[in-house]
């Protein structure tokens, strides 16, 4: 027990330490902008008077070091600065969008996950078979496709004929059937890309499995081979699919940027490409470290899960 | 077009596209030499099929100014012209040839991914090697960075890189090569790393070779096997993010031909039901799996696979 604790410490001080180092390179990879952001805002023709007001404004005239502990006090507080381009508080424009896309992943995880842990299971038990062969092709052809080309598909074939609406158009006071009826296509759409993935992982995990001498002495025991499957290789084939599922998490984190475009959903992907589009950097920064944050901690969890379900790697040190 | 009908196509499809697969298969087999036909047997159809495509799309991105009835940005017609001659899959929003487009588009995505693939492999490799090789504080110092630079997703970090460079041809290869050579990068190190622990690399070291010959004389003839099986895998990443960044109009920029952008440029029409956006999308579709069945079947062989 202690030795989980001490091993959670200090995988979670390794996230923040990558967080801090992620925000640092945020932070300059803006200070290389050529010319710098009050250049940006007021174009080519501004007089130098204005761009020193406005350097003034920005605390762009403080040296580096000082905007950067300013900005990221500001970040952990949850002031993100000021939108350029829409001159409104940057938290006011992420808050509503991050809850969007937090529920689109969230619905898709409730659908993508049992699927492909089933889908996996299965065509680990038929190995070889037609159904895995087949499975396996589907799948690799899934894992192929842009999300956009899956998203065009199923708008072509399930929203023209009026099945589901293309549009994702959903506002915080949507009730939520409403909403999932609306965010269905959108969470397919993922869910397709995303299943894929995890459902070769998984084959794989259990295949591993599958190798080892205590299966093989089921085996010729006589057990069944869905028993086999389930009794003895599923508990020990857990932590890996555990570890399947963050990853794929932390892939559908930015999956979710396309994919909302697609479907004009009012999430946090659209605003940041809109961010790009208008090179509006403080959305952009605040975007990127709010993506990141995300994919870091689901990697973070996949790891703690992995070594702690896993007495061998406990161990080492 | 129903959900039924394309139920009954897709067999169809797949069908005729692993036996297209096989009787390219069987004519290479007939045209080249006896070891290398013994190699191409070994081919399942889905790899047969996936050699034919690349095949096909390589040939449209050479000979596209011949194949192409049109010019790449030539304005010919009012906006979205229905599929008749002599424009067969229509016009574009803007009056352009699509199937022309699309011919030019196999040239310009599929050149600026391959470029962008060999860049990323050509600066993976060599650092990924070279600080096996070095180890201690250099190998620490990169491999940290290279952490960091993972830690972001791919497209995030593109996307913020773009906001800063802006979007000409030359940051974005440069921007997608840097962030995909990390992944070489990974990759490189580690299968270094057992390669530089073998007597050999020792006496090599002894005889007092400089680092270039060890790279490229020792280490690399050794490690060409997992690095050309994940140059195909690398490829279909590069080329799935050139086609999103591209879709959300932020990848190469117009008038270049280019499939990612001509899905975007046409999406309208998909909700009057007309399928013209979707094809670009599927050339994309059909290449990237392409590319993944001849990888898959690479790596079962090197692997030595056979359960």
């Amino acid at each position: 027990m202690k030795n989980l604790i001490i091993m959670i410490i200090k995988r979670l001080a390794l996230g923040v330490l990558t967080l801090f180092l992620l925000s640092l390179l945020i932070f300059l990879s803006v200070e290389a902008l050529p010319g710098d952001l009050a250049q940006e805002i007021l174009g080519q023709q501004a007089t130098p008077e204005a761009v020193a007001a406005i350097r003034r404004q920005l605390g762009l005239d403080l040296p580096p070091h000082i905007r950067y502990i300013e900005w990221l006090g500001g970040m952990v507080q949850g002031d993100f600065g000021t939108s350029l381009a829409l001159k409104r508080p940057i938290i006011d424009l992420i808050a509503p969008r991050l809850q969007n896309t937090l529920f689109l992943t969230l619905y898709t995880a409730c659908i993508a996950v049992p699927l492909a842990i089933i889908l996996g299971m299965m065509a680990s038990l038929f190995r070889n078979s037609y159904f895995d062969r087949i499975s396996n092709a589907t799948a690799l052809s899934a894992i192929s496709m842009p999300e956009f080309f899956v998203g065009y598909i199923l708008i072509y074939f399930l929203a023209l004929s009026g099945y589901f609406p293309s549009m994702a158009n959903i506002t915080p006071s949507t009730p939520l059937l409403e909403k999932l009826y609306a965010c269905f296509l959108p969470a397919l759409t993922l869910t397709l890309v995303v299943t894929a993935h995890m459902m070769r992982m998984t084959r794989a995990a259990i295949i591993n499995i599958l190798a080892l001498p205590y299966i093989e002495m089921a085996h010729l025991k006589g057990i069944k081979p869905s028993r086999i499957i389930f009794r003895h290789a599923l508990p020990n084939a857990l932590a890996p699919i555990v570890n399947v599922v963050a990853l794929n998490l932390a892939y559908l984190i930015t999956g979710v940027v396309i994919v909302e475009i697609v479907f004009v959903f009012p999430g946090l992907g659209q605003l940041m490409v809109d961010g790009v589009r208008f090179r509006d950097v403080p959305v952009v920064q605040a975007s990127s470290l709010v993506f990141a944050s995300a994919y870091v901690g689901l990697n973070l969890l996949a790891d703690i899960i992995s070594t702690a379900t896993n007495p061998r790697l406990m161990r080492q040190k | 077009m129903s959900l039924i009908s394309v139920l009954i196509w897709l067999p169809i499809v797949v069908a005729v596209s692993l036996g297209a697969g096989w009787l390219f298969r069987q004519t290479l087999i007939r045209l080249v030499n006896a070891p290398t036909a013994k190699f191409l047997r070994t081919a399942p159809l889905t790899a047969s099929f996936g050699m034919l495509t690349i095949t096909i799309y390589v040939t449209c991105a050479v000979f596209a100014p011949l194949i192409a009835p049109f010019g790449e940005s030539e304005i010919l017609s009012a906006s979205f012209e229905p599929w008749a001659a002599p424009y067969i899959l229509g016009t574009d929003n803007l009056g352009r040839d699509v199937f022309t487009r699309l011919v030019y588009g196999a040239r310009n995505t599929v050149g600026i991914a391959f470029l962008i693939t060999a860049l990323a492999f050509v600066a993976g490799t060599l650092l990924g090697i070279y600080s096996a090789l070095k180890g201690g504080i250099i190998d620490q110092v990169v491999g940290r960075l290279i952490d960091v630079l993972m830690a972001i997703p791919s497209l995030i970090f593109s996307l913020l890189m773009l906001t800063i460079f802006g979007t000409s041809v030359i940051s974005l290869v440069l921007v997608i090569a840097t962030i995909d050579s990390t992944r070489v990068f990974r990759l490189a190190r580690s299968v270094a790393l057992n390669i530089v622990q073998l007597d050999y690399i020792e006496a090599a070291k002894l005889r007092g070779e400089s680092t270039v010959y060890l790279i490229t004389r020792e280490i690399l003839p050794n490690a060409t096997a997992p690095l050309a099986a994940e140059f195909g895998l690398r490829f279909c990443f590069v080329f799935l993010m050139i086609s999103s960044l591209s879709f959300l109009g932020l990848g190469l920029q117009p008038p270049t031909a280019d499939w990612g952008s001509m899905v975007r440029d046409n999406a309208e029409l998909i909700s009057f039901g007309d399928i013209t956006p979707l094809i670009p999308a599927g050339a994309i579709a059909i290449l990237t799996i392409a590319v993944n069945f001849v990888v898959d079947w690479l790596l079962h062989r090197a692997s030595g696979l056979k359960d």
